[in-house]
């Protein structure tokens, strides 16, 4: 498809996580590389959102390293990964509900790596949410606080967006809506890495799929050159690691 | 008219109480730490304030200038190096840690500064009063530390709904995990409110020594009262509080008015019966009344 691979911008190797004796990852290692959208994929459990956190920097790793454009990132606190350009938009929104929609984009932008999200600029992606700019953000529908959600992320200007489970408890056309802005963004050049329970979805929105089974990696491999079928046997770990490549 | 008077020097007197509570009210409604040491820190900032004075021999309000950022660092150093180690293991640590600080204040200040009775030196503002109408006379200090007390509230009011830091602190108060998760500093955030904290508790211990008198153990009883004016005005509110300090001011004197030695007691039956009719207080944000909630299913 492509020349020459460009030096992927987000390496993970062999990263350890534990939630005290319980161990969450064991020696996952994933590339994500500049321009492209990853699917990580999972059953419940699997580690996905452990990954994207340990990622962004709210759960330490126990070993490994995550390596981000170059600079080892692994002991940098959360707003030392914002502003190199990592931005997570965390499972359940997690907004400040106290606060309106225009607060929790500005405070999204506290350690922003670049000026290139002014407001305007997403409240020009997310016309829905400019007309509710002064509402508090605990008022809004489902659909609404995930695009706060998503913005807030965006105002840190991130070169990577991490997504967990954007479409959770959403109708199927807000989540359409959803993932055309990710399309839109994804073609302004951003880098993504997108945890999906949908995994229809999950592979007509990305270019490269990774599946996690009980914390470890089973399944890595470019969507087109993996079949529904084998992704689906990773998912539920049915053939082992046959489908690795 | 004494009637009109009792609940015009009580307002006044409730205003000094809300000074003392905005900041255990802010700590509070932020970290979710209660301060058992703020009464202490007040005291502390009266002590200093007379130490200051009196070497540099001028009236107590001309050494506000060095006071106030010194209580503020203090507040930055006591919630870096105590309260923030403290916050991380559990609820019951800030507790125990507060109240061991409380203990050394008072008994390192009878160490110091012996368990004599002092007063600051006011000045001529100490001893000014107007009057409205013919029988109704209002100190001029009572009213400046009520006017002192509104300021400061409006001011912190008005620093937390439109600065960054402001937003950035309402953001922790909502969710610091989170909150972190999206760059912000939660720990700098902390300290900044901590030594905003203090700065006004100093400030409030000074108004005490002007006022009346203090001694070492006086940071109890303060504490008690800046509790209880947070409390009724509900967690998470400055205007609330600054209403909390009033209705205790009011209380106090009104019902001082009819007996005095009632009057400290009607203060605590008004704390138990809003405990009892509104357990998150009257104004009460979302989010502190739906803990107060949970918590009482817990317990």
């Amino acid at each position: 498809m492509s020349t020459a691979a460009p030096e992927p911008p987000l390496e993970v190797t062999g990263v350890d996580v534990f939630y005290g004796d319980f161990q969450a990852l064991f020696g996952v290692s994933l590339a994500v590389t500049r321009g492209r959208a990853t699917a990580l994929v999972g059953a419940n459990g699997a580690g996905k959102t452990t990954l994207l956190r340990t990622i962004a920097g709210a759960q330490a790793a126990a070993s490994g390293s995550v390596r981000y454009a170059g600079s080892d990132l692994t002991a940098a606190p959360p707003h030392r990964r914002i502003s190199r350009g990592i931005a997570l938009v965390p499972e359940g929104r997690k907004l400040f509900g106290s606060l309106t929609v225009e607060e929790n984009i500005l405070v999204g932008a506290a350690a922003a790596a670049s000026s290139d999200w002014p407001l305007d600029r997403i409240y020009g992606t997310f016309p829905m949410i400019a007309r509710r700019r002064r509402q508090r953000a605990s008022t809004l529908s489902g659909g609404e606080q995930q695009a706060v959600a998503i913005a807030r992320a965006l105002a840190a200007a991130p070169t990577l967006l991490l997504l967990d489970e954007i479409s959770l408890g959403l109708a199927p056309r807000v989540v359409g809506e959803l993932y055309q802005t990710l399309a839109e963004l994804r073609e302004a050049g951003a880098t993504l890495l997108i945890v999906e329970q949908d995994l229809r979805r999950a592979m007509a929105a990305c270019d490269d799929l990774v599946c996690l089974l009980e914390g470890r990696v089973v399944l890595a491999a470019p969507v087109p050159a993996v079949t529904r079928e084998q992704v689906v046997a990773a998912y539920f770990g049915l053939r082992s690691r046959e489908g690795r490549t | 008219m004494t009637w009109v008077n009792a609940v015009i020097q009580g307002l006044l007197l409730g205003g000094q109480y809300a000074l003392i509570a905005c900041g255990l009210s802010l700590t509070f409604g932020v970290m979710r730490i209660v301060n058992l040491a703020h009464g202490d820190l007040a005291v502390c900032g009266a002590y200093l304030g007379l130490v200051l004075s009196s070497s540099l021999g001028v009236p107590v309000w001309y050494v506000l200038p060095l006071l106030l950022p010194a209580a503020f660092g203090v507040g930055l150093v006591l919630q870096t190096l105590l309260f923030g180690r403290a916050m991380r293991h559990g609820v019951l640590a800030p507790v125990l840690v507060t109240f061991g600080l409380s203990v050394m204040i008072e008994n390192l200040l009878q160490v110091a500064a012996t368990s004599d009775p002092r007063g600051l030196a006011g000045g001529s503002l100490a001893l000014a009063s107007f009057r409205i109408g013919s029988h109704i006379t209002v100190s001029w200090l009572f009213m400046t530390a009520f006017l002192t007390a509104c300021a400061v509230l409006s001011g912190l009011q008005l620093l937390l709904s439109r600065t960054s830091w402001g937003r950035k602190v309402r953001a922790t108060a909502d969710d610091p995990d989170t909150a972190r998760l999206v760059g912000i500093k939660v720990r700098a955030v902390f300290a900044t409110v901590a030594g905003t904290a203090v700065a006004t508790a100093a400030l409030a211990g000074i108004f005490i020594g002007t006022i009346g008198t203090f001694d070492p153990l006086a940071g109890s009883s303060t504490l008690i009262f800046a509790f209880e004016a947070v409390v009724i005005g509900g967690i998470g509110s400055l205007w609330g509080t600054l209403v909390g300090g009033m209705a205790l001011g009011v209380t106090q004197v009104v019902v001082g008015q009819v007996n005095q030695a009632y009057a400290v007691l009607a203060v605590h039956l008004l704390f138990l019966a809003v405990l009892a009719v509104r357990p998150a207080g009257l104004f009460a944000s979302h989010q502190a009344a739906r803990e107060v909630r949970g918590s009482g299913a817990l317990g």
